[in-house]
């Protein structure tokens, strides 16, 4: 971590500011439909246009989805809520203000218990969260000495989410933005694609370095504008690097100058200072005089709160504790919500959950990765056209040994090429159902042994390779049985007959 | 003579097939053609489109379908009333070419009734004014003495409906933009309750302050168009919920026992003795119909300039910000940067007076003059408010002066903003309430200038208001009197 000779003592405290962009249907203020893009200037009105005359509305589906979001961070909301007007001139925010939240933000105080990549977790405090309107965008093309004004984007609800500093490396920082996104995307609130700028991040970073005997405090970065988990983390990491070199070099200066703003340069991997505006900032914030304060009372955040599923925390919570799966798996599963919401439903139904975490983790994230393709970059484990039903019945297949593990995986592959397929049929039209037959599988065993002599004599003579030649007889096994052969029943014929020709000697 | 009658009668002309929506609408355009040269009520007049409007209300009416409150009456509106046809200038540089894409709430009320709008009417720029001198495009005169404004900063609906270039039109009041121009003119001006008629389409000034009026010559017509354009709108948050009441059905129904407050802050110095005079003569008048009158205090009137000054211009510095040259309205011809097109454009395209109050505005707002002025008015806003809840315990309205003087000349208080300023002294507080308040015409100077009487009520009150108004004017004819036509 460190550029000086001694190892610096210090601290790292990281805040962050999230903008979240609502996927309301319309716009935060007007009807005009919500969802950027096309041709420029094709979703707006003269309300996003700051037309002569116009006023804006409240949309209440935005103030909802704001609720839901406050509401899954532990947030106390408001009874009351104002809009106020936020002035800076700029070609890309035609009112030249921003209507936003100053004093009565809808969100206040709250909390959420992030999970560590160590197992354990940690309380990020939530200072507020808000509503306001996103602004337009600037194009500058090559070539043109003009700027480009699209206003696609205006207007956008955008829900402006600031923590306490209680991030405390660069990683925090990270998987703090990866938990907000999953669960913006389980609270249905935003899609949470990064590259179309769902969501963007400034995170502000200092430093407590313990230096001759006392704390000192480093100057606040503020990092403008991130929007991907990569560059928070790195622009957090190269910030922490630069404050502790620039400290170190000279810890006077760095103390004593003001909060600044910096940009993050991606192919460079460095942050830069941000020319600051000649004047200091002045937003001339004060109540929107078009708008009328918003009361919140009880009964409409009880329906909202209602509303609000269970988080993707407390689902691994849950998965880890009362079915017994791994972290990682647990993880896997709730990735996303509607394959957590395939799993449970395919619980419900009574299969077990080790052998479904099996099916979903093994060939249905197998065959919903081999689905990705040019036009749908990503596929779900949901995506695929298996029903709950079906997992069900497939788990419960395996569990009562009516087919083996291996043969699952084609049972499955099977389900995924034949609609509404019955496993339990699958299996039989494939020629999978399990062999418990004694002569039989003892066939096959003799198959595998004569067919296979160099493993038998390792077996025999090489403790060092005794269990990796009987796991491979095992394997030889199924394979002689074409998987329909009983693992357990195998096992038992297998060593049985191995021991016996080690007895016989050689 | 067709321009002599009143909204309603020409309303009823037409149903009765006693006149055609054509024929009222030709009158007013000839009308206009005439006289309008002399005082410039219009800024713009649509002939050619009035006269299509006309001919599709007589021709609906012939095919025998059901006609709107409105049908065929030839109306005026504010040029700060954005409408799809002609410019919405707000006689204003900064917006002489701007043509709105859509119809302010009121204009589509308008013409779903039948209105025949003729023209757009001059104004202070940005309705920043109280004499219409403020217009980037000229002033406009007064129809009763050309030397004298027709105050403002509806001047030009005032001079028009005064003139008979229109049978009624329509104002806006910030601070008493429909009373005072009333008052100077003549005619019946009726600034609502804030929220009653939608602001959708009103080219803002001040947001908490603005409503929409009619400003007529009789308050059968201010009671008609009120119907007409009263009601929520979804499209404004800040419009009332209710539904409307029936302005006209009991309009001829005397109020009894009605207690008429005089407030002491509302007389002494200031006031020409004509003008106390004829609104102590109209008070007597209610006195003698049974009234009681009552005197009663608003002791924070005093600070309702100063409070005034202060919330709009905030409201106004923040509302006209959008005006930067960059997506429409004027730009500067050779910018050197972002920062200079702003500048320069902004310089350009406003007047003096709407550069003062953006500048007082901006500064009241600034981080550090915040408390000390934008929240210290809203809490004498506060106290405003309180002294008429309290007054309207003691009694139902409140007569006085809408205008400390009658019309003045042109270029009298030009040069100095107090002096102009204080035009609004008794018509701001019923803005800063909320509160409806109706200009009536009670009487004439010597000099042969209108004098008017304001009535000032609790919120919502303006069915019983209008009846109030209306027995006054049953019992004068101080409406009926008409300018005679303006020369050169």
């Amino acid at each position: 971590m460190s550029t000086t000779a001694a190892e610096p003592q210090y601290k790292v405290l990281i805040g962050m500011e999230i903008h979240v962009q609502l996927a309301t249907k319309s716009k935060m203020f007007t009807g005009a439909a919500n969802g950027f893009g096309g041709e420029p200037n094709s979703q707006v009105d003269p309300v996003i246009l700051g037309l002569p005359g116009v006023l804006p509305v409240v949309n209440k589906r935005a103030v909802e989805m704001a609720m839901m979001v406050g509401l899954a961070l532990n947030c106390q909301i408001a009874s009351q809520t104002k809009w106020d007007r936020k002035s800076y001139y700029y070609p890309d925010l035609p009112k030249n203000y921003q209507i936003s939240q100053y004093d009565q933000p809808l969100c206040g105080p709250g909390s959420i218990e992030l999970p560590l990549s160590d197992g354990s977790t940690k309380t990020v405090r939530i200072r507020r969260a808000h509503l306001e309107e996103d602004a337009g965008k600037l194009l500058h093309e090559a070539g043109m000495t003009d700027s480009l004004v699209d206003l696609n984007r205006a207007g956008t609800p955008l829900l402006e989410i600031v923590t306490e500093p209680d991030l405390s490396s660069p990683e925090e920082a990270r998987l703090f933005g990866e938990e907000l996104r999953r669960i913006c995307r389980y609270l249905g609130v935003s899609h949470g694609i990064m590259q179309q700028g769902h969501m963007r991040f400034e995170p502000n970073i200092n430093l407590h370095i313990y230096h001759n005997g006392k704390t000192v405090k480093t100057a606040i970065t503020e990092v403008k504008n991130l929007n991907s988990f990569r560059s928070v983390e790195r622009a957090c990491g190269y910030e922490i690097q630069r404050q502790l070199t620039e400290f170190f070099a000279n810890p006077e200066a760095a103390v004593s100058q003001g909060k600044s703003t910096r940009g993050w340069d991606d192919d460079k991997g460095m942050t830069l200072l941000q020319r600051e505006k000649e004047e200091a900032h002045d937003y001339r914030y004060f109540p929107d005089p078009d708008l009328v304060p918003l009361h919140v009372d009880s009964g409409w955040v009880n329906d909202i709160r209602s509303g609000v599923v269970e988080l993707p925390i407390a689902r691994r919570k849950r998965y880890q504790e009362k079915l017994g799966l791994t972290a990682k798996e647990a993880f896997s599963l709730t990735e996303e919500r509607e394959v957590a919401d395939l799993f449970d439903r395919a619980a419900a139904l009574g299969a077990p959950a080790r052998r479904l975490t099996n099916l979903f983790l093994g060939p249905a994230a197998k065959m919903a990765n081999e689905a990705a393709s040019a036009e749908a970059a990503t596929v779900l484990i949901s995506d695929l056209p298996v029903t709950d039903k079906q997992y069900a019945k497939l788990a419960e297949l395996i569990e009562s040994g009516g087919i083996s593990a291996t043969s699952a995986v084609t049972v499955f592959e099977y389900l995924v090429k034949n609609l509404d397929a019955d496993p339990a049929e699958a299996a039989r039209t494939l020629g999978l159902v399990q062999v418990r037959d004694q002569s039989q599988t003892e066939a096959w065993v003799m198959q595998a042994l004569t067919g296979n002599p160099q493993a038998v004599s390792d077996y025999k003579n090489n403790p060092k390779k005794k269990q990796a030649s009987l796991g491979f007889l095992r394997g030889a096994v199924m394979k002689a049985s074409q998987g329909k052969a009983d693992p357990k029943l195998v096992g038992e014929i297998l060593e049985a007959r191995l021991n016996a020709l080690a007895a016989d000697g050689a | 003579m067709i321009n002599e009658l009143s909204a309603l009668e020409v309303r009823n002309k037409i149903a009765s097939g006693e006149l055609t929506a054509q024929a009222a609408a030709q009158a007013s355009l000839s009308a206009i053609t005439q006289s309008d040269q002399h005082l410039h009520a219009y800024n713009a007049v649509f002939a050619d489109r009035a006269m299509e409007k006309a001919q599709t209300i007589d021709q609906s009416k012939a095919a025998g379908k059901p006609q709107g409150l409105l049908a065929g009456v030839p109306i005026a509106i504010k040029d700060n009333l954005c409408t799809t046809f002609g410019a919405t200038t707000c006689s204003s540089k900064m917006l002489q070419n701007f043509h709105s894409p859509y119809d302010a709430t009121v204009v589509k009320k308008l013409e779903q009734a039948g209105a025949v709008i003729l023209g757009k009417t001059n104004l202070d720029e940005f309705a920043m004014g109280s004499s219409t001198e403020n217009s980037a495009f000229g002033p406009t005169r007064n129809p009763w003495n050309t030397r004298c404004v027709p105050g403002g900063s509806s001047g030009g609906s005032a001079a028009a409906t005064a003139a008979r270039l229109c049978a009624a039109s329509l104002g806006s009041d910030t601070g008493g933009s429909i009373r005072q121009p009333a008052s100077l003119c003549g005619i019946v001006g009726l600034k609502p309750t804030y929220g009653l008629v939608s602001r959708y389409g009103l080219v803002a000034f001040a947001s908490s302050l603005d409503q929409i009026g009619p400003m007529t010559r009789t308050v059968e017509d201010a009671a008609l168009l009120l119907q007409v354009i009263a009601g929520h709108d979804p499209l404004d948050s800040t419009s009332w919920p209710e539904p409307v009441p029936d302005y006209l059905s009991d309009l001829d129904k005397p109020l009894q026992g009605v207690r008429i407050g005089l407030p002491a802050e509302f007389s002494g110095a200031g006031i020409e003795p004509e003008v106390s005079g004829a609104v102590a003569k109209a008070v007597e008048f209610y006195r003698s119909q049974g009234a009681t009158v009552v005197p009663v205090n608003l002791p924070h009137t005093k600070y309702g300039i100063a409070a005034y000054y202060v919330i709009a211009p905030a409201e106004a510095s923040s509302n006209l910000s959008r005006y930067d040259g960059v997506h429409y309205g004027h730009r500067t011809a050779r910018p050197e940067n972002l920062f200079d097109l702003y500048a320069a454009s902004r310089a350009e395209g406003f007047g003096p007076e709407v550069q003062r109050r953006i500048m007082l505005g901006t500064y009241a707002l600034s981080s550090g003059y915040y408390d000390a002025y934008y929240l210290r008015a809203l809490r004498v806003r506060q106290l405003i408010k309180q002294d008429f809840d309290r007054a309207f315990e003691k009694c139902d309205f409140i007569a006085c002066p809408t205008s400390p003087t009658v019309a003045f000349e042109l270029g009298a208080k030009s040069g100095d903003p107090l002096q102009m300023y204080l035009c609004d002294v008794f018509t701001v507080t019923c803005n800063i309430a909320g509160i409806p308040g109706m200009n009536i015409p009670c009487g004439f100077s010597q000099a042969g200038l209108p004098i008017g009487l304001q009535i000032l009520g609790p919120t919502f009150s303006e069915q019983r208001m209008l009846r109030l108004a209306r027995m006054y004017e049953k019992n004068h004819d101080w409406h009926t009197r008409k300018p005679s036509p303006p020369q050169a």
